[in-house]
């Protein structure tokens, strides 16, 4: 393994920068893209895979300029296009460049209010680096600018000067809205609609707040101190937030319009309950959905096995079925809460897999085993009625599916036994039921999403919907961009009352 | 947080609990639970029927048993103490209307829940029999409370230290027999206890309730911890139940799965007690 130090990447990089600075303003393009693409420094897979320490270190300043030096500044802006909260990424960009971090922040700030979140967790190699002039000059999306690693660096920067901006909130409007869940889809209608000087409650179901930030994702992708130090921002801003609250049952949804007077409520309560593969021996002991696997080691703690109550189920040998980025994190996690052998069982092949290219490869350097083309037929258990094997079948690609991707087809006969004690199953989430199930007036698809328009406004007056709540299981910064867009129809609907109730005045 | 109002010793490992909790007092109805943690942090989600709840006081009744580490941790917790995660209410209410005669079987602490369902199938006009059972004198709780609101009441031990000597499913299987039948039957206790009332009205065709209690993590409808076969289905007892059909629920499977974790459990709760006996000769 040629695991490069921190140490050996920031002295690269402090050795190259002298000579880029002397001319920063003078490359040609040309000259930019023959720049080294940064490498992001990360802990050594042997140390991490036995800790829950963040995996990826961030660049060092010098490499963060370097890396921004690759940046051509071209005029097509297709990154800024990219961005579902367009971001106006070549200018911050240049602005690390230049050194000028906390100008650099402030445009970061204009669109995004959680970037040390995003910069983590986006998917940026499908989104704003995946049309990067410099990516298409080198022929190769992973030689992209790092966009993300760049945002990463600016907000860790914020938040080591102990300053972060606070953004400024308008006058009071005295209108309410209330914010149905805390995950990312909330937290920045939150943040949006408190800008404006309305009064924001957040609602959360657990005792902690973040959603799936906290109890899906695991701190070794996003440490639990980032999620804080966000949320810290909209305490200081004024937004209220009630912990241990389920709305649909704690209070109903239309109650809160009702009887205590809010004018806008936002749900985003998120995935909802998971799917299992409908196999024989599922329902044996040391058969796990990836979501309650997750919950009991991030939310509840359970890795920190001397301090927690919540027991998680001791492994040896773990198989994780699902191609996704909670298969990655469920098999990883598996891998530091002492599992000897974690294989990931995934029935296409690996360029059809849907988690991020880089936490396949953190996995693969941390000693996950892939199995492609092959799949789960049916777990078996032993007279207590826990796991003791899996019987897998390997599939060939046939034809391409609806999807596009080639679908993959049972070879005849091809049975194999594999030795597990423990199946986590990742294949994907339905809808939460509870607000379907407490609030039949707001309308659903056949799969209980909700059904939104184009502002997310739902098919009940003033309640507006976003995050995987509307579009199944997405991503962190897909739920944000639905989340600025109905904070925005919320304040325009709010702004429109309040233009006539003062008319009224008058 | 949530502060405890009230607290009493029902028997020798089951307490009694009033929280304050207005706005669950004032939602709830009869089937519906709670989660509550000791430890915001480290702290267990254990859930909890709510046995009674006062809108007044602004308050819910909880009756627990001490089984392990968790509740033990909450059973020394006193008036006045705060709970720092309660939530709820959660779970589908118990359907309630006029079915006719409807027997109530409660075993052990499962009297707790049962209580406001008999309560409120009562005031629905129902006839309402009343079977409670232990396995010794000590552990019958809310006999009072039982008694007050049942057409028949029959009270047994395994035991026979009070009352009937008999398992509960004796004087079951004597009212199905009955001419005319009970219309349903409510059962509420240990699994295997839900298992054999559920098999003893299975030939007489008499629909059987059953209230599962399984592990649980969010209770929100997102872990899927909780679930069970019911049927060739799976079920979510957390949104889907608590309450199923007894004829159609695998309780051998949910059996094994209760038991997932029991000797991590017991291993996490010994130390805990060995802890406290350290603890308590270092005073010493």
């Amino acid at each position: 393994m040629n695991h490069r130090t921190l140490e050996e990447l920031s002295n690269d990089a402090k050795k190259l920068i002298a000579d880029y600075v002397s001319r920063i303003d003078d490359m040609k393009a040309k000259e930019r893209t023959k720049i080294p693409a940064q490498e992001m420094p990360a802990q050594d897979p042997e140390v991490r895979s036995h800790n829950l320490e963040e995996v990826a270190l961030g660049y060092t300043m010098e490499q963060a300029r370097i890396e921004a030096m690759r940046c051509i500044q071209c005029v097509k802006k297709t990154c800024v296009e990219d961005c579902p909260v367009k971001i106006d990424i070549p200018r911050f960009i240049n602005h690390i460049a230049h050194e000028e971090f906390q100008d650099a922040a402030d445009v970061i700030k204009e669109a995004s209010l959680l970037p040390a979140i995003c910069g983590r967790v986006c998917p940026q190699e499908t989104q704003c680096q995946s049309n990067c002039a410099v990516g298409k000059a080198l022929k190769d999306v992973d030689k992209s600018v790092a966009i993300g690693r760049l945002e990463r660096f600016i907000a860790d920067w914020e938040r080591s000067t102990g300053k972060i901006a606070v953004p400024e909130v308008k006058s009071e409007t005295g209108k309410k809205v209330a914010v149905v869940g805390s995950g990312p889809a909330g937290l920045v209608v939150a943040a949006d609609c408190r800008r404006e000087g309305h009064h924001v409650t957040i609602f959360e179901a657990f005792h902690k707040l973040g959603g799936v930030l906290r109890y899906g994702i695991p701190e070794f992708r996003l440490p639990n101190d980032i999620i804080d130090k966000e949320i810290e921002t909209l305490t200081a801003m004024g937004v209220e937030i009630k912990t241990n609250f389920v709305v649909g049952r704690t209070r109903k949804l239309l109650d809160l319009i009702n009887k205590d007077g809010y004018h806008a409520v936002f749900v985003g309560t998120g995935a909802g309950l998971p799917l299992f593969m409908g196999i024989e021996g599922e329902s044996l002991v040391g058969v796990f959905s990836a979501n309650e696997y997750l919950t009991r080691a991030n939310l509840m703690r359970a890795f920190e096995k001397e301090k927690a109550d919540t027991p998680i189920y001791p492994s040896k040998n773990v198989a994780v079925l699902g191609g996704g980025n909670v298969a990655m994190d469920s098999a990883r996690m598996a891998k530091r809460l002492g599992a000897e052998n974690v294989y990931v069982v995934y029935r296409r092949t690996e360029k059809e897999m849907p988690a991020r290219k880089e936490e396949v490869e953190h996995a693969k350097e941390e000693g996950i085993e892939f199995y492609f083309l092959q799949n789960a037929k049916r777990i078996l258990g032993d007279d207590k009625g826990k796991v003791n094997a899996m019987e897998c079948l390997r599939y060939e690609l046939g034809e391409p599916d609806e999807s596009g991707r080639r679908r993959p087809v049972v070879v005849p006969n091809s049975e194999f036994l594999l030795d597990v004690d423990t199946v986590i199953v990742a294949i994907g989430n339905s809808s939460n039921p509870l607000i379907s199930q407490t609030t039949p007036e707001i309308k659903v698809n056949k799969w209980g999403n909700i059904l939104v328009d184009e502002t997310q406004k739902t098919s009940s007056d003033r309640i507006f919907a976003g995050g995987d709540i509307v579009l199944g299981a997405a991503t962190v910064i897909l739920a944000m961009g639905e989340g600025r867009r109905a904070a925005s129809a919320i304040n325009k609907m709010l702004a429109e009352e309040i233009e006539k109730e003062k008319a009224a005045m008058n | 947080m949530s502060k405890i109002l009230f607290k009493n010793q029902l028997s020798k490992d089951v307490f009694l609990m009033r929280l304050h909790a207005p706005l669950i007092a004032e939602e709830r109805s009869a089937g519906q639970f709670i989660i509550l943690q000791v430890n915001e942090d480290y702290g267990e989600r254990i859930p909890l029927t709510i046995a009674d709840a006062d809108t007044k006081e602004g308050s819910i009744t909880i009756i627990f048993q001490v089984v392990g580490k968790s509740t033990t941790l909450l059973s020394e917790l006193n008036q006045g103490d705060g709970i720092p995660t309660l939530v709820g209410p959660l779970g589908r209410p118990t359907h309630i209307e006029n079915f006719g005669t409807v027997v109530c079987v409660g075993g052990g602490i499962g009297v707790a829940p049962l209580h406001p369902i008999a309560q409120a199938l009562k005031k629905a006009g129902n006839h309402v029999i009343t079977i409670i059972g232990a396995r010794t004198k000590d552990l019958i709780i809310l006999e009072e409370e039982m008694k007050s609101i049942a057409d028949e009441f029959i009270l047994c031990t395994d035991d026979g230290s009070y009352g009937r000597k008999a398992l509960v499913t004796e004087p079951l299987k004597e009212i199905c027999e009955r001419n005319p039948k009970p219309n349903m039957v409510i059962a509420i206790g240990p699994p295997i206890m839900m298992k054999f009332c559920s098999e003893t009205t299975r030939p007489y065709e008499v629909f059987t309730q059953v209230s599962l209690n399984t592990i649980m993590v969010d209770g929100t409808g997102m872990c899927g911890g909780c679930r069970v076969n019911v049927g060739k289905e799976i079920k979510f007892v957390c949104v889907d139940g608590p309450e199923f059909d007894g004829h159609k629920v695998d309780f051998d499977n949910m059996m094994a799965r209760l038991n997932s974790y029991k000797e991590i459990e017991r291993a996490a709760h010994a130390c805990y007690l060995e802890a406290e006996i350290k603890e308590k000769e270092a005073l010493q």
